[in-house]
């Protein structure tokens, strides 16, 4: 019999916590593939953040350190100074690194500190049970902004890709979904270039992953996934935001 | 025996560094030493001190609050520090610098222009070690090769160049 | 003796932490310490080393973080308001069993203070620093030798316990220069098989984390932890004790407070008063048995600290309340002189008992 379909190695054989139709499990069976792929899952060294992925360290195969909320950058610093040659990747979402770890994310980068970061951005904070995120689309409705994110009193979404494309520290910028089959695969290049990126030793390499969180917005899975698509995408552009190895070849 | 040196002027008259050529020379003659400077923002270009105690027994605490020994290079400094010293206890003032005689006449003061004496010389910011000589003289401390070991452990390699200049210094002290 | 240098406190501790075998330091810039990072600066990047000015506080204490997860020594070092900042990472260190080295170069607070030397700290370092149940062994130097013996043997410490050491030093113990002998003895660290080093697809990943959603595995967590604090508790209380044989009234003081007070016990002992002094070494595990024999022994015991009245209160526990203990203190920057605590002791000779 032909195996068509099996579970990464990276990734271990237990029931996800995440909800239904919520995207992380997607993004953590990327970053699995990719992991096997590269055949790094023995050097590789994770770093979940606080949020939804926070118990991420029980999923993947490789050793994995839980960091302090929005310190995943700082700490995975502190391992890949201490070990140059493993593979350090952080996985963080958007209060975590956006927010709360701005600063964290924002040095790592300008440092080009030479490790890997998967970026979730779904508008919300999930964990504790959907509140406005950094973010969060302005008139999103959330449990701390009942009447809609109103710009004039708690600001504007932060553009990540955008803010860190500014810094000449930065190496590689992307922002993907995971919302259709064609982003999904695209996703996964993108991933896979920013593990790449970390092994050539090019440096700080972040891809930002539009995702769904169908529980805290309030809508089924698909239209979930259709909210991606039309409120998220037009204010968040997918594409790739700086690539340094691309303006060397111009 | 212990004596309690208090070094005070104004920062970049090279006070630390006059302290810490007597720590050193202390270290040199093993005794037991210590070197504590006063720290923050009050160092540049205000008022820098420093306390070193050269003991034969370990030294207790580091803060010389009433020295046996007082270097004043200005005004402000012997101000502060006159009543502060023991009776019995030296001054040395740089008297270009400090104009008034001293209220105090249970101490021996020691006047030498050092400031003038160091730019007459060429050696014009050496006027820490112009009256470290003094010191050193009147405390029956000169010996040269002592003033040489110790000042090779504070002139850096990088300012070996600097050497001649302050044991040039520390002689015009002595010998004033 | 040819051997001994001139070193500032806190270039010391840098050197020892070098000796120590610690290649990774992260710090921010904050008087009166910032001559370890301009040290490290210096030095790491000639050894192989990593020295890194950190965006923030947080950022330092979460770089140790990521190092001591990878297995190797690491140590970072602020000053009061900077380890207030460094409270998070203290926390999940402690929860996640982290060995590190931390310094802190303590100034008078609270809030951003002054600069000058204080003690205020002491609550902090001795009850963790930061959220949860946990400890730190802390240590405290009195000497610029100590600073550096402290450093190696803080090293050891948090490696053999799996948990933060902290050298809580003050401005005056960090900028002052005394004589030290750099032929330090180091044990190299013991192995770590805990640690995020890649599982070569040789064994299950190690996962390094301070998480715990179920309390009953939680609380356990910390009752082991607590076992081992009893352990070091058993273990490593170090302490000194200075003309205490026969004492009537005793001194107790730690780091710069501890040097005064022993100016004022001699001072003290010529006037052919009996005083002595208690100095603890480590503030955590705080010196029980020397106080509790004191109690037993002297009319009065004098907490000399540079603090509102901080340890004075460790020193209370530890007498059982059977003496009076009161405060000989200064705050805010300043520090006691000989001639204030010797007037302590000579009210306490003459008064005895009757001060409280």
């Amino acid at each position: 019999m032909k195996t068509v379909f099996d579970r990464p190695h990276a990734l271990i054989d237990v029931p996800l916590h995440y909800c239904p139709g919520c995207t992380h499990g997607i993004v953590h069976r990327l970053v699995a593939e990719v992991i096997d792929e590269l055949g790094i899952e023995g050097s590789a060294i994770g770093i979940a953040p606080v949020g939804c992925s926070v118990m991420a360290y029980n999923y993947f195969n490789c050793d994995m350190i839980e960091a302090a909320h929005g310190r995943a950058p700082a700490v995975a610093t502190g391992v890949k100074r201490a070990d140059p040659g493993k593979t350090v990747f952080t996985y963080q979402g958007d209060g975590d690194l956006a927010s709360i770890g701005m600063a964290e994310t924002v040095h790592a980068a300008a440092r080009n500190e030479n490790i890997t970061v998967i970026f979730i951005n779904n508008a919300i904070y999930g964990m504790t049970g959907g509140q406005m995120a950094p973010t969060s689309l302005p008139g999103q409705i959330t449990q701390t902004s009942p009447y809609g994110r109103d710009v004039t009193q708690c600001g504007f979404p932060i553009k990540v890709c955008e803010m860190l494309a500014q810094l000449d520290g930065a190496e590689y910028l992307e922002r993907v979904a995971v919302n259709s089959v064609k982003n999904v695969k695209n996703a996964k290049k993108a991933i896979l270039k920013a593990f790449r990126n970390q092994l050539e030793g090019k440096g700080f390499s972040l891809v930002e992953v539009l995702s769904s969180c169908p529980t805290n917005w309030g809508l089924t899975p698909q239209n979930a996934l259709k909210w991606v698509e039309e409120k998220m995408i037009p204010y968040y552009p997918l594409g790739v935001y700086k690539d340094r190895s691309e303006e060397a070849v111009k | 025996m212990t004596t309690r040196y208090l070094f005070a002027g104004f920062g970049g008259q090279g006070i630390l560094f006059a302290g810490k050529f007597a720590a050193y020379k202390g270290l040199m003659e093993d005794r037991q030493v210590s070197w504590l400077p006063s720290y923050g923002p009050e160092m540049r270009g205000g008022t820098a001190s420093c306390s070193v105690i050269v003991s034969d027994e370990p030294v207790g605490s580091p803060i010389v609050s009433h020295p046996d020994v007082l270097i004043a290079m200005n005004l402000p400094s012997f101000d502060k520090y006159e009543q502060a010293v023991v009776p019995g206890g030296r001054i040395f003032l740089d008297s270009t610098l400090v104009e008034r005689p001293p209220v105090r006449s249970d101490v021996t003061v020691t006047a030498i222009p050092a400031t003038q004496l160091a730019s007459e010389n060429g050696i014009p910011t050496l006027a820490n070690m112009i009256i470290m000589g003094s010191v050193l003289k009147a405390m029956g401390e000169f010996g040269e090769d002592g003033v040489l070991a110790a000042l090779k452990k504070v002139v850096s390699a990088k300012h070996a160049d600097m050497l001649d200049a302050n044991l040039k210094a520390l002689k015009l002290g002595a010998e004033y | 003796m040819a051997d001994k240098v001139l070193m500032k406190g806190n270039e010391a501790i840098a050197e020892a932490a070098i000796l120590a075998g610690c290649r990774h330091y992260f710090g921010y810039p904050i008087t009166p310490q910032t001559e370890i990072a301009a040290y490290m600066a210096k030095r790491m990047p000639k050894i192989g080393g990593t020295f890194l000015q950190a965006e923030s506080e947080i950022a330092a204490i979460n770089m140790v973080y990521g190092v001591s997860s990878a297995g190797k020594r690491v140590m970072t070092s602020s000053s009061s308001p900077g380890i207030s900042l460094k409270g998070e990472g203290l926390s999940y260190l402690a929860g996640a069993d982290l060995p590190a080295l931390v310094v802190n170069v303590q100034r008078g607070g609270p809030g951003l203070g002054g600069i000058q030397p204080s003690q205020s700290d002491y609550f902090q370092a001795t009850r963790g620093g930061g959220h949860g149940d946990y400890r730190m062994i802390v240590l405290a130097p009195a000497s610029v030798q100590e600073m550096a013996d402290l450093t190696v043997k803080g090293f050891e410490l948090a490696d053999t316990y799996r948990m933060t050491a902290m050298i809580l030093a003050d401005g005056t113990m960090g900028q002052m220069m005394e004589p030290v002998d750099l032929e330090l003895t180091v044990t190299p660290p013991p192995a770590k098989p805990w640690a995020a080093t890649g599982t070569g697809m040789k064994r299950p990943h190690n996962i390094i984390n301070s998480l715990s959603l179920v309390p009953e595995e939680l609380e356990e967590l910390n009752f082991a932890r607590y076992r081992r604090y009893a352990q070091i508790e058993e273990k490593e209380t170090r302490w000194e004790e200075y003309r205490m044989e026969d004492a009537d009234v005793c001194v107790a003081a730690f780091g710069i407070a501890a040097r005064v007070s022993k100016n004022a016990v001699n001072e003290a002992r010529k006037m052919g008063i009996r005083a002595g002094l208690i100095r603890p070494i480590t503030l955590w595990p705080f010196p029980k048995v020397p106080f509790a024999k004191a109690a037993g022994q002297v009319k009065e015991i004098i907490s000399v600290e540079l603090s509102m009245g901080q340890m004075i209160e460790d020193v209370r526990l530890a007498s059982g309340c059977r003496v009076p203990v009161t405060l000989c203190n200064r705050a805010g920057g300043m520090i006691p002189t000989p001639e204030q605590v010797l007037d302590a002791i000579k009210r306490a000779a003459e008064n005895g008992g009757a001060a409280q």
